[in-house]
């Protein structure tokens, strides 16, 4: 489809409510024991805006191996970036941006920016709807987790809710969506603790009391009345309404779903409102087909699409920044999964597995977590991008280093004990500790003899002691073996990687411990 | 005046007629439909006569036809099989649970018999969910919020349990009929204290009530005075319950023998009083009297219509459709049949400018629910009376509660001016709506009982088509137009997760591979969360709350 049929898709103002009480499951379920953890979040007035790339997000073409370009530009000739056109990144010799992200560059070049490479999960699925599902529940690729990460999160700081809220010391959303259907990311226990914006004609309608038109016959008379009450019920829009008009100018956005949406709660921040989550979201990253145009890669849809994202996110922050609300932001982007390595034939490319995440924020650490994504020689279709880092590590610093969330709380949000990357200052939470040369540190961690190998093959790793897991691979993300995972004292190890029953082809020993990890690329042959 | 004279008046006199309301009216009548009759017409028809349309009632009527339809649903007598039955333990009678109580001996006391409150209710609730394809569940309702009893005045619920078999056996009976049933109805004669009347001194409770409420109304045209109240009460003297049979009989003793006699506005007649239990027969000289009336049949078609149509009567209403059809229910000796008949069958019905507008009563709301979402219920008679009296009290909390009405007026939706049915909706009620269908669309379900998303998409026509899929959701569940443009935003955002517009074979494919593997429980969550955020999303706009 082409870009500009986007706005025909887009919902009608005139049909939906301003907003959609997404609190409302189960309010009456009696569920206020857990109120015993009083207001633990009133001390925190931090907020985390996520944006959703929906669609799959080619991230081998957003942000570029500079040093594999070889590779690169072999796999997916019919779309790659030509060199000259990538845009540089401070400091980073080996890493490139799409032409169309001169918002993010700037961004990066002023501190501002962290680009975490290869985030996935083992054995990922491809199917969209099953991927988003892992993504906002932040379960296992095995597991069907109803709850949101997000949710999870905001149960912890609001017990209870919905029950009794809002209230004196929480008259806001905890959770807003900007969109009519809020995103399962914020499903908690008892209640979706999100409440969704659902347009930006509907967020000005409201602070303007503007109401939608109806048929002119009885029962527009009964639907202008009921929409009248309902728009009454609304617990926050008084909340809501007062934050926006605590704010009276904005800086220039993008007139874009993305700018437009980003504006809203720029506004919100800025005016005062105490949400901690906030998810806007733009569609059209499947690009199956012409994602580039004919003649110059820079070009095409999904450079559209990238513009869009990059323009809306430095205008953002700019906006912020005038209104001296940045350094309570943090923002990242995710997708329910990359794209393929190698292209297809209809300049596009199909759906995928791991890719980079975009962190930005006045208290973001400058850098790119993990090296360029392994790419194959002599590539198949059907080679995937390994995983450097699983999403949930990226979540579990986000609330440990942004939200200030303890260890024990960190596990019963995620389930598990993720690892955690240096991605927000420690200033954040004023736990300054010595940073870790992250990337420097996870170099000549493994390797493997022989390599080729025809049965088994023997892995050599360091670990700087503490919890040490290795986890193998294969092109299609899928974990097949984890030889190590083990509380382990420091030093040099072996362990033997036994494939005898696995066809030949391309494996992924990825080594993690602590914040260090690296993927080590390893060959089965046949006999 | 001369004939020029005349011309150049008769323009300024033309609007005799003005619209009453900010929407549209219109001046359609009853004269037969003969437009269009497909979907909309078939669920609008199912919506107004039932609690609410599934899937398979709207095939059916499209099946039949309108006229078919219409006789179908009129004259359709579904019996009810069942009883109330013991689901609070302990009987002073004996009755053991989940036995019948209707025809234990008398309560002993207002607690013993408010134990049985409950288990009449959800009865009741679990009969009007598991109706037949016949107006009989929506006319019973209808009779109860006309002749109202209360419970907790009443304080026998036997009592109760057989005044709502005789409103459902005269459902679309003969009005005279009813009415006659219901002054001699032992829980009416209770509710309005006609079991004390007597000649000593007439109690004018029922007799007022008679007159104001349930026949010729208060309307501007009606006049009936203070003095035919008395007359009307003194005629009612001698009716006594024996409540062990729970029936009613005639204390010639207490009945008061002297003529009575009656205002101009019922035409100066007399009853002449009679003796022994002749004296019982007053009350068909009483009800010849009133039903000779016009305003009876106008007052009675008028509440129909605030019933089944719309509320606000303007004189373009009262002129093309209340009087014409309170002719058809005097000129037929106030058989219901022909006037229920004419209103469906009539271009009125089926006008555009008035369809889509009533809004849903907390039980057609609640019932038409359960019943278009085809929610089953436990089988255990426990598990499916607690289900039944969640949804009833959920009802209740909600401004509507069968068996307790507010007051004798009935439900004020039906009767309050101006507001009329919107006063259903308001700050506290809306929630409430919202509440119960999020929790009951959501895996938890409500009071034990859920809506099967996956159930009811594979009752639609081909849900492995995400098109078709909202075309057909938005058919059964709401009756107000919605654009294509929304249709396909629902689509995309919810079915398709905002992927492409153009990609609707992510859904296809999902369906297909759940449809292959049914017992697969990712496969299963993948579609079932989809369809739980659509309907959730659906039920909580403003379109789902109109029939």
């Amino acid at each position: 489809m082409k870009r500009r049929d986007f706005l025909k898709y887009t919902a009608p103002a005139t049909i939906l409510p301003t907003f959609i009480n997404g609190f409302a499951v189960k309010a009456f379920g009696s569920s206020s024991l857990l109120s015993a953890l009083e207001n633990a979040a009133a001390d925190n007035d931090h907020v985390l805006v996520m944006i959703q790339l929906v669609g799959g997000n080619d991230g081998l073409n957003m942000v570029v191996p500079i040093d594999l370009y070889d590779k690169y530009q072999a796999i997916r000739p019919n779309i790659a970036i030509p060199q000259g056109k990538l845009l540089p990144l401070v400091n980073n010799v080996k890493t490139g941006l799409h032409p169309a992200m001169s918002g993010v560059q700037q961004l990066y070049e002023e501190g501002k920016v962290c680009i975490i490479q290869s985030v996935g999960y083992p054995s990922p699925n491809y199917s969209h709807f099953r991927a988003t599902d892992i993504w906002v529940s932040g379960s296992d690729a095995n597991e069907i987790v109803e709850t949101g990460w997000g949710g999870r999160f905001l149960d912890t700081q609001y017990p209870g809710y919905p029950d009794g809220y809002p209230n004196d010391d929480n008259p806001d959303p905890l959770a807003i969506q900007i969109g009519s259907i809020v995103s399962p990311a914020f499903q908690g226990a008892n209640a979706n603790t999100g409440i969704a914006i659902s347009s930006a004609t509907d967020f000005y309608n409201l602070l303007d009391d503007v109401v939608d038109p109806v048929p002119n016959t009885h029962a527009g008379v009964e639907l202008a009345y009921v929409r009248l009450i309902a728009k009454q019920t609304n617990k926050f829009s008084d909340s809501i309404k007062k934050a926006a008009q605590n704010v009276t100018s904005q800086s220039e956005y993008p007139d874009t779903q993305l700018g437009r949406q980003l504006k809203i709660v720029a506004r919100l921040v800025a005016g005062g409102l105490k949400t901690r989550m906030y998810m806007v979201s733009m569609g059209f990253f499947d690009t199956h087909a012409s994602q580039t145009q004919g003649g110059d890669n820079t070009t095409g849809y999904h450079a559209e699409l990238l513009k869009e994202l990059s323009e809306g996110i430095k205008a953002f922050m700019d906006d912020l920044t005038k209104l001296k609300a940045s350094r309570r932001v943090v923002g990242m982007t995710f997708s329910e999964f990359g794209r393929r390595i190698k292209s297809n034939s209809s300049m596009g490319t199909d759906h995928g597995a791991a890719a980079p995440m975009i962190v930005f924020g006045d208290y973001v650490q400058q850098g790119i977590l993990g090296t360029s994504p392994d790419i194959p020689d002599s590539g198949s279709v059907a080679d995937n991008t390994p995983m450097q880092y699983d999403f949930r590590s990226v979540y579990a610093s986000l609330l440990e280093q942004w939200f200030c969330v303890d260890n024990t709380t960190l596990q019963s949000i995620l389930f598990k004990d993720y690892q955690r990357l240096p991605i927000v200052s420690g200033i954040a939470c004023g736990t300054i500790t010595g940073i870790d040369d992250v990337n420097n540190g996870s170099k000549g961690l493994i390797t493997n003899y022989p390599n080729p190998f025809v049965d088994t093959t023997t892995l050599k790793y360091k670990t700087r002691g503490g919890h040490t897991m290795i986890q193998i691979f294969d092109t299609m993300g899928r974990l097949v073996g984890v030889p190590v995972n083990n509380m382990m004292a420091g030093g040099e190890y072996t362990a033997v990687f036994d494939s005898k029953k696995l066809a030949a082809g391309i494996y992924y020993a990825r080594l993690q411990n602590g914040v260090y990890q690296e993927v080590r690329s390893m060959l089965k042959v046949k006999v | 005046m001369d004939r020029r004279q005349f011309l150049s008046l008769s323009a300024k006199r033309q609007p005799a007629v003005k619209a009453t309301t900010t929407g549209s009216r219109t001046d359609s009548g009853i004269s037969a439909y003969t437009g269009t009759f497909d979907t909309a017409q078939a669920v609008h028809l199912l919506k107004r006569t039932m609690f609410g349309a599934t899937p398979e009632d709207i095939a059916w009527v499209k099946g039949l036809g309108l006229d078919q339809a219409v006789e179908a649903l009129l004259t359709t007598v579904t019996p009810v099989t069942t009883q109330p039955v013991n689901i609070y333990g302990e009987d002073e009678h004996g009755i053991l649970p989940g036995e019948s109580w209707v025809n234990s001996p008398p309560p002993s006391s207002d607690d013993e018999d408010g134990k049985r409150w409950n288990s009449y209710k959800a009865w009741w609730i679990g009969v009007m969910i598991n109706q037949g394809r016949s107006i009989q569940e929506k006319m019973t309702l209808f009779w109860h919020n006309h002749f109202v009893t209360e419970m907790d005045m009443t304080h026998d619920s036997r009592y109760i349990y057989k005044y709502n078999t005789t409103l459902r056996a005269n459902a679309v009976g003969n009005f005279k009929t009813l009415t006659k049933a219901i002054t001699l109805d032992p829980a009416m004669l209770r509710y309005l204290n006609g079991y004390l009347n007597s000649k000593a001194g007439a109690d004018e409770n029922y007799a007022r009530e008679l007159h104001e409420l349930f026949t010729v109304g208060k309307g501007p045209d009606s006049h009936y005075t203070e003095e035919d109240v008395r007359a009307t009460a003194r005629v009612l003297t001698g009716f006594r319950i024996n409540a062990n049979t729970i029936t009613t009989y005639f204390e010639s003793t207490e009945h008061d023998i002297e003529n009575k006699e009656f205002s101009d506005f019922y035409s100066n007649k007399k009853i002449t009083g009679k003796t022994g239990q002749d004296g019982a027969t007053e009350l068909d000289d009483l009800l010849t009297i009133i039903f000779a009336q016009p305003e009876c049949a106008k007052f009675i078609v008028r509440k129909l219509y605030r019933w089944f149509v719309y509320y606000l009567i303007d004189d373009a209403v009262e002129a093309n459709v209340i009087t014409p059809l309170a002719d058809i229910f005097r000129n037929n000796n106030y058989e219901l049949l022909p006037v229920l008949r004419a209103l469906f069958k009539s271009e009125h019905f089926f006008d555009p400018l008035n369809m889509s507008a009533l809004i849903k009563s907390p039980i057609d709301h609640n019932v038409g629910l359960v019943r278009e979402f085809g929610v089953t219920f436990p089988t255990a008679y426990m598990d499916a009376y607690d289900a039944w009296d969640r949804i009833r009290s959920h009802a209740a909390s909600m401004l509507q509660d069968i068996g307790e009405p507010p007051q004798v007026a009935g439900w004020q939706p039906y009767y309050q001016e101006p507001q009329y049915h919107e006063m259903w909706i308001n700050t506290d009620t809306l929630p409430k709506r919202n509440q119960f269908t999020d929790a009951i669309v959501s895996e938890g379900g409500y009071g034990g009982v859920a809506i099967d998303v996956m159930a009811f998409a594979q009752r639609l026509s081909n849900p492995s088509d995400p098109v078709q899929l909202i075309t057909d959701s938005v058919a059964v569940l709401y009756r107000i137009d919605v654009s294509d443009t929304f249709k396909a935003w629902l689509k995309n955002t919810i079915l398709l997760s905002g992927q492409n517009p153009d990609s609707d074979y992510y859904w296809t494919d999902a369906w297909n591979a759940w449809a292959a593997y049914p017992t697969d429980t990712a496969l299963r969550t993948v579609v079932e969360s989809r369809l739980r955020t659509l309907y959730k999303y659906m039920m909580n706009l403003s379109e789902y709350q109109l029939s």
